[in-house]
Parts: C-alpha cells; structure tokens; sequence
C-alpha cells in the first residue's frame, strides 16, 4: 500500500470516527472533540491530495497547503468560541447539557418574569 | 479566458464593500465605549454609499465586476467577483442592515453613565461583522474563500443569540454554533474532494472542469447538506426556532432576515454557477420536496406558538423552505443544466422580500414585547389600539409576505409560477399556492389577536420610540416596493396586475379566507369568536388539532440531537445518489 493510499484510509477514518462521536456524544464538550477529530481527517485528506497532485519533482501542491494553513486557524477559532460559550453556559446554569427546551413550564416564567 | 483573468474598472470597490465593515469592527473595538455605535453608524452610512456605488456601476457598464486579490490569477490566485446577483443581494442587504441600525439605537445605546456596556459594544462590532461577512459571500469567486467568509458569518452570528447571556439563550447559541460546524465541516470535506478532482475551486474554472463522477456527486451533495444545515432547512432545523426567537430583537432581525441568505447564497453559487449541469432534476425535486415539508410543518407550528417572536422563528422555517422551491423550476431538461432565468429571479426576489418583511416582523415584535412586557399571542387585546404603528408595520410585513397584494413575494410567487407552468411542473403549483395560504394563516391569526378590543387585560407598561416603529415600518413597507422591480428592474411588467382588477381581487380575498380558515382549524389560540362559527367550526378543528399536534411531535423528534444528526447524513447520501441517477 502506498502513503497517499495509506493516509487517505487514515483520513477517511478519521471522519468517520469524528461524525460518529458528533452525532452520538451527548455532552457538548465532546461533539466540539469529535468535530476537531473530523477536521484533522478533511484536513489529512487534503495533505494527502497535496502530495498526489504535486508536479513532478515538487514535495506537494502549495494551494492546498495555504489553504489548509488557512482551515486550520478557522477550525481553531470556532473550537475557540464554542469552548468560550460553553464555558459561559457552564458559568450561568451549573451543566453543559445541549438537551432541547424540555422544562417548558419554568421557561415560560423566566419570559413572564423578564 | 482573457477577459475573466483581469480586474474590470470598478473592481476596487469589491474588497472595499468587503473591508470597510471589517474596518468598522476594529476601529470600534479599539475606541471602544460609545464610539462603537458612532463607528458603527459612520460605517454604515459609507457602506451603502459603497453598495449604491457598486450598483450604479455595474448598471452603466451592464457586465460584472472583477477584482484579482494581489493581481494574481485563478487558479493559483483568488478573484473576487460580483454579477447582477451579488449586486441586488448587497444592496438589500445595505438596506436592511441600515434599517435595523436605526431601529437598534434605542435599544444598544451605551447609557450616559457607564463609560462602555457590554452588550451595545458587542452588538454594533458582531452587526458589522454579519455585514462584511455576507458581503464576502456575496463577491467569493472560489469555494474556499466562501467557506472562510461563511465561518465569519457564524462566528458573527452565534454571539448575536446569547447577548443577554442567559443560560437558555446560551444554550441555544452552543446548539446553534456546534451544528453550524457539522455542517461547515462536510462543506469543507466536499470543497477538498472537489480541489482533488479538478485542481481548483475557482467558480468559473469548475464550471469548466467539473464532469459527472462518483467524486464530483459526493462532493457536491456534502457540500449541498452542509449548507442547508447553516441555512437550517428542514429537518435540518434543530437550532433555528430557540436561536431565533431567544435573541434580543434587533439581534432576531439580523439573525432571520440576513445570516440564513448567507448559506442559501452558496447553494445558488454551487448549484447555477459552479456545478450547474452537475446535480440533475431528481436532486433538485428532492431540494425543493424538502422545502414543501418545510412550509407545512414551519407555518403549523407557527399556528400553535404561544409566543410571537416564536411564530416569527417557526415563519422563517416555513420561508426558507419557500426559497428552495426555486431548484427544480430553474432546470433546463434540454440542456441538464441550471439556468438563470425567472426562476432565480423569482428565488431572489423572494430572498430580498424576506429579508426585509421578516427583519420588520421581528421589530414589530420587539416593540410589541417592549410595550407590554410579554409576547404571549393570546393576551395582545388592544395592541392595535395602543401602538398602532408596531402592529401596522406587523401586518405591512405579513401582507408583503403573502403574495397577494403587488410586492416583492407577489413577483416572485408570480415568476416561480410562470416557470412551473412552461415547465409542465403543476404540482410545485400547489406547493406555491398553499404556501400562500399557510402564511396568510398566521399573519391573520396575529392581527386578529392584535385587533381585539382589550376588555379587563393589562394595558401596555410602556410606550416604545417612534424611530423604532417608523424603522420597522420603512422595513416593511421596502418588501411592499420590491414590486417596482416589475416597472424599472428586471422583472417583466405584465406580471404586475392592478391590485384592484376585479380578477386580483377576488384571488386576494380568497387568500385571505382561506388563511382565515386555516387558522381557524388549526390555531391553538383563538380570539374569542361568535358562537355560531364555533359551533360550526369545532368537529373539524378537534381533528386538525390533532394533526397539527402531531406535527409538532415530529418535530420535536426531528430536533433532537441524534435524529438531527443522523438526517444530515441520510440527506447526503440521498443527495448522492439523486445525483448519480442523473448523471
């Protein structure tokens, strides 16, 4: 098996492993992992395409490389935000859970009250 | 492709329609305090002096503008581009966010005692920031630059949801940025495939390159499922109805009316533009199926809201579902291609009608939450009566929504149904019609609220600014002018039938009575009615109760996490292979 082909599989994995855990995980710190996880496998796949599309004699294909340092910083700062705001949820309600506006009762309260 | 390959005159005044918000940002984050607002006012005054610039322009040299960052060409360099429909986009968006920067003043002025408060600061930077970052999508000539400048327009927009920093509306901000990035994520996976089968991700170079394979089909359905994930189509939609209706309302505006178009933007990118020969009508019908689900279930459970701003939240579901009509109605069996034609204007008009009618909506509600403390439907007695111009601006909106009277909506629905009809496509007919039907339903519902005489109920607390009704109004009433894009714009005249035609009429009426009916049958609150038409009305509305009950269960099924989840990767493999049996 070649590298490309070896890291592409590693890559496909990676996804996998990733959309999995963001699907299923119900704690919001571990989805924000597990999209971390995904992000390194899109962007081992564009290394990958890097290194298949290089011209001969060339390490790599420079465009992906700039745009992948690019998906990086971006994948970086949302990982940033979400970490940011969950730690203001944890600050504000004592839990991390994502689960959806199930006590409806109090929330109508907290409107009339506001 | 010489002509493409070189920055056209004018050009500079992309990067500047891009730059100037983000210039905006920093300088009020460096000054700081109140100079925010003053910075953000300054700035948007010059931006849609930029936009107008941009406008006349492109008019008087009728071609589209390019401008090559750094002078370097595609496929190594990145070029901006703007064609007429960038332009109108980043025209309407000037206008709504100018709109609502008005309206917004009294609500995020800094108070005269504190030196800097925190919420006003961060809503003039982020409202900034939503504009220079829609500005981007709008001119993006390649895939990747779209996926930065939609990771801005989250980035800007998720805070915008928890400004007031409550623990519910912090949760729906998580909810909101984690799935956003899902989506963000298969976007980007799709945009690497596609740079590994074509060698680039400029727009007009895939156009060329791209040809039908298993990669190119995947590719594309990730990315078409990512955006509809921002853009929170149906099912799609776990995240839209608490971020929505929980932000402050000149955050609601911006969040309903704008961010959303900013996905819904790309999708027409890759659909008409980079890959317009590439998904096929199968897919297309699935897009557009997806939409009809989403204009039922969006404007049922608007019927059963308690709450106004949540019926405004569960409004923009059903509207967006309207926008993805257009897909299949564009398709050119001759060609196998997506054209441009009535069709998409039809979908962009209708894209600016919502923007600007829904922006209006959520500022009514805003007065109408000010004024009585609370936005429960059933207990808005009297609202007519004691701010008269909020509800009016309510009510312009809605009517501008419905299609009946001439508006933007009214040209749209007429263009989408000109291109059903020469397409032999009758059934999207219905869709478009009963679509009407269930928006006139809910507006109706509202105003009769709205219009009750108040009895023993709390008169309003307090009396809200007239900028900010006039604000609303001006809003509203610019969806309500949309229809002269039939006298001077694009849009063929004869489309525009005279309103009191005896033929435009009677279809009026019959909008408004089926609405009436619709809400009558389905509608949790009722006003108090004679009990003649009760009697008449309760057998049938015990049973459609329960539909739309059951409506609403499936729904909170559909949000939950793991369903939501799981719908977004049986939509791409559906997308797949509605693809492949195309191509």
């Amino acid at each position: 098996m070649s590298g490309p082909t070896l890291f592409g599989l590693v890559a496909c994995a990676l996804v996998g492993v990733g959309l999995y855990g963001l699907i299923v995980n119900p704690q919001p710190l571990r989805k924000i992992l597990a999209f971390n996880v995904v992000g390194s496998g899109v962007f081992l796949l564009f290394g990958v395409i890097a290194r298949r599309g290089a011209a001969a004699g060339m390490g790599g294909d420079p465009v992906p490389q700039a745009l992948l340092i690019t998906g990086i910083v971006v994948a970086f700062s949302a990982t940033a935000l979400a970490i940011t705001v969950l730690l203001r949820l944890f600050d504000e309600t004592g839990s991390t859970t994502l689960a959806p506006e199930a006590p409806s009762p109090s929330a109508n309260t907290g409107t009339s009250q506001g | 492709m010489p002509a493409e390959a070189l920055t056209t005159s004018g050009g500079l005044l992309l990067p500047l329609a891009v730059l100037l918000p983000f210039v905006g940002v920093m300088a009020g984050l460096v000054l700081g305090g109140c100079n925010a607002q003053r910075v953000a006012m300054l700035t948007i005054a010059a931006g849609l002096a930029v936009a107008i610039a941009i406008a006349t322009t492109m008019l008087r040299s009728g071609g589209t503008l390019t401008y090559l960052l750094g002078g370097w060409a595609p496929p190594l360099g990145i070029a901006l581009r703007a064609d007429g429909l960038s332009m109108v986009m980043m025209v309407a968006v000037a206008v709504v966010i100018a709109g609502i920067g008005v309206y917004a003043r009294s609500d995020f002025g800094t108070p005269r005692d504190v030196p800097e408060a925190r919420a006003p600061m961060v809503y003039w930077l982020l409202l900034l920031a939503v504009w220079g970052s829609l500005n981007l999508v709008f001119v993006s000539g390649d895939l990747f630059t779209l996926y930065v400048a939609l990771e801005l327009l989250t980035f800007a927009g998720v805070p915008l949801v928890c400004l007031d920093g409550k623990g519910e509306t912090l949760r729906a901000a998580l909810r909101y940025l984690v799935y956003a990035l899902g989506g963000s994520i298969l976007y980007l996976l799709g945009a690497v495939l596609l740079y590994g089968e074509c060698g680039t991700l400029d727009i007009a170079l895939l156009a060329q390159r791209l040809r039908p394979s298993p990669v190119a089909w995947v590719a594309v359905a990730l990315m078409t499922t990512g955006l509809l994930a921002k853009t929170a189509l149906f099912p799609l939609h776990l995240w839209l109805p608490p971020a929505h209706a929980g932000a402050p309302p000149a955050a609601s505006a911006v969040l309903s009316a704008l961010v959303v178009k900013g996905s819904f933007f790309i999708v027409i990118r890759l659909w008409f533009d980079a890959a317009p020969s590439l998904p096929g009508l199968a897919a297309a019908q699935l897009l557009a199926g997806l939409g009809a689900t989403a204009i039922l279930f969006g404007s049922v459970i608007a019927l059963r809201q308690d709450r106004l701003k949540l019926l405004i939240a569960y409004s923009t579901l059903a509207q967006i579902g309207y926008l993805f009509l257009m897909f299949p109605l564009a398709f050119d069996a001759g060609t196998g291609e997506f054209v441009r034609g009535g069709a998409l204007m039809g979908g962009t008009l209708q894209a600016i009608a919502h923007a600007t009618a829904k922006a209006a909506m959520f500022m009514a509600a805003g007065l109408i939450y000010k004024a009585y403390g609370h936005d429960r439907i059933a207990d808005l007695a009297g609202a007519a009566r004691s701010v008269p111009l909020s509800v009016l601006a309510f009510a312009v909106g809605g009517v501008a929504l419905m299609g009946v009277l001439p508006s933007g909506a009214y040209l749209a629905k007429k263009l989408l149904l000109q291109a059903a009809d020469s397409g032999g496509q009758w059934w999207w007919e219905w869709v478009l019609q009963a679509g009407g039907f269930l928006t006139t339903s809910y507006v109706v519902l509202v105003i009769a609220h709205a219009f009750r005489s108040p009895g023993q109920e709390a008169p309003p607390r307090a009396s809200v600014p007239r900028l900010q009704e006039l604000a609303a109004l001006t809003l509203a009433l610019c969806s309500l002018a949309l229809a002269l894009a039939a006298v001077v714009g694009p849009v063929p005249g004869e489309l525009l039938g005279n309103p009191l035609a005896p033929k435009e009429m009677a279809w009026t009426l019959i909008t408004v009575a089926g609405g009436s009916v619709l809400a009558l049958a389905l509608a949790r609150h009722l006003p108090e009615l004679p009990a003649a038409l009760l009697a008449v009305a309760n057998p049938a509305r015990r049973a459609m109760l329960a539909v739309g009950g059951g409506l609403e269960r499936i729904d909170r099924v559909l949000r939950q996490w793991s369903v939501a989840g799981l719908s977004l990767l049986v939509l791409a493999l559906m997308f797949g292979v509605a693809m492949r049996a195309h191509g």
